[in-house]
């Protein structure tokens, strides 16, 4: 069975299926914002999980020597995951900060009654 | 329409056989007395709570489905993959080998990942860094709040009257800043770099913040000194990444200063070590803005 030997992918598809359901259908904003972050958890594992290969060592090569590339483990995902890191860590401060202005002005949290709120603003006009 | 049962109606509303413009018009032709209207009102009250229930109900089922769904469809995708952890992925490929094998002797770097980061892409790792300044930028621009709209002492959540906490930030912080420093330095000798190096570097402050309180942090570490350093750091950063691209090229008959050095010296990599303190000072200076403008509206 490839499911059993591929666990991890497994695994990060279950993260992302749940943080989906939750960034697509949840309506409390900060839920949504939960979720994307538990998504972009799911994507690090699938892309970290990419790059290890059994048996080989960190890519830490010794600083004398000759180097056989095949001792080690592919190093390039580990640094497309740093990249993602650092957009979820920037997109969510800047998500979490839309919503204490969305919350300072409507004080609620729920985007239907924020989407009616300013429905009723927009009549009013 | 009176006589009919409340859920024999609300079956019928449901499956869209009944309006309420029907019932409406329907109630024009008869004898309208405050009795029927009160009855008719709270009837639609009903309605509206029953349906909206309904819906809520069949709305969480409905997302426990997709979910259900949406993670057979991924599992089943993952059935066809290459296995996990082995030989002939089709990722470990020539590109891995090349970084690997040749990446010490032509960037001067022991970890490879550090030399891919910041020297073969460097220039993604300098998007990486306007990506947090122009984040910071974003949150200050939407959550500042000029100093006459000062939070109330007794509102915010603050740790400075705490034995406990106090006294534990004491004996930490100058050892996780400490470690913070010794991360950003080995970046390219052991693991670890700019961006982990600066996020526990980050962590420390703002640790210190919250013991000590923002306001004597903020006399310390005012917001003058977070702008020139991000600053400095992302232009120092721009300039230096520009001359090896512009150097690094052996057709133009300029040779770059820049040597890779002795593999394994704290003083090596060429411009690694350099690139790596600023990436880490750039990562700190966010990490610390963040919590600031979180916490108290503003940075000084």
């Amino acid at each position: 069975m490839n499911l059993l030997i591929n666990y991890e992918a497994v695994t990060s598809m279950v993260l992302f299926a749940i943080g989906f359901t939750m960034l697509v259908f949840s309506r409390n904003i900060m839920k949504k914002i939960l979720g994307l972050n538990i998504v972009d958890t799911g994507v690090y594992l699938f892309l970290a999980s990419m790059g290890y290969i059994e048996g080989k060592l960190t890519p830490i090569v010794p600083a004398t020597g000759e180097v056989n590339a095949l001792d080690y483990i592919n190093p390039i995902p580990q640094g497309l995951v740093l990249t993602g890191i650092v957009v979820s860590v920037s997109f969510s401060a800047l998500m979490l900060a839309l919503t204490v202005r969305l919350y300072k002005k409507y004080r609620t949290l729920n985007l239907d009654k924020i989407y009616e709120m300013c429905r009723k603003e927009d009549e009013q006009k | 329409m009176k006589n009919k049962k409340f859920s024999s109606l609300l079956k019928e509303w449901y499956e869209g056989n009944l309006s309420f413009d029907e019932r409406m018009d329907s109630d024009i032709h008869k004898k309208e007395t405050a009795e029927t209207e009160e009855k008719e009102i709270r009837l639609v009250k009903d309605v509206e709570k029953a349906e909206k229930e309904l819906t809520s109900k069949g709305y969480k089922f409905f997302s426990v489905i997709f979910c259900v769904i949406l993670a057979l469809i991924l599992i089943l995708t993952v059935n066809f993959m290459p296995l996990f952890a082995d030989d002939s992925t089709p990722t470990a490929n020539e590109v891995y080998e090349h970084y690997v094998g040749e990446g010490r002797d032509q960037t001067g770097a022991v970890n490879t990942v550090a030399g891919m980061i910041l020297d073969y892409r460097a220039f993604d790792t300098l998007g990486e860094s306007f990506v947090l300044f122009t984040a910071t930028c974003a949150v200050l621009l939407l959550l500042e709040q000029s100093k006459k709209q000062k939070v109330k002492e007794k509102e915010s959540f603050t740790f400075s009257n705490d034995p406990i906490v106090c006294t534990i930030v004491k004996i930490i912080t100058p050892i996780i800043i400490v470690f913070g420093v010794y991360v950003l330095f080995n970046g390219h000798i052991s693991p670890g770099g700019g961006f982990s190096g600066g996020s526990v570097l980050g962590a420390g402050f703002i640790l210190f913040a919250m013991a000590y309180g923002e306001d004597n942090a903020a006399k310390i570490i005012t917001p003058k000194i977070i702008r020139v350093i991000t600053i400095c750091s992302l232009s120092f950063y721009c300039l230096a990444k520009s001359y090896s691209f512009f150097t690094g090229n052996e057709f133009n008959g300029i040779h770059s200063i820049i040597t890779p050095g002795t593999p394994g010296d704290i003083v090596s990599g060429g411009l690694i070590l350099p690139l790596n303190i600023a990436v880490g000072l750039v990562v700190c200076c966010t990490m610390y803005s963040f919590y600031m403008v979180f916490k108290r509206g503003r940075l000084d």
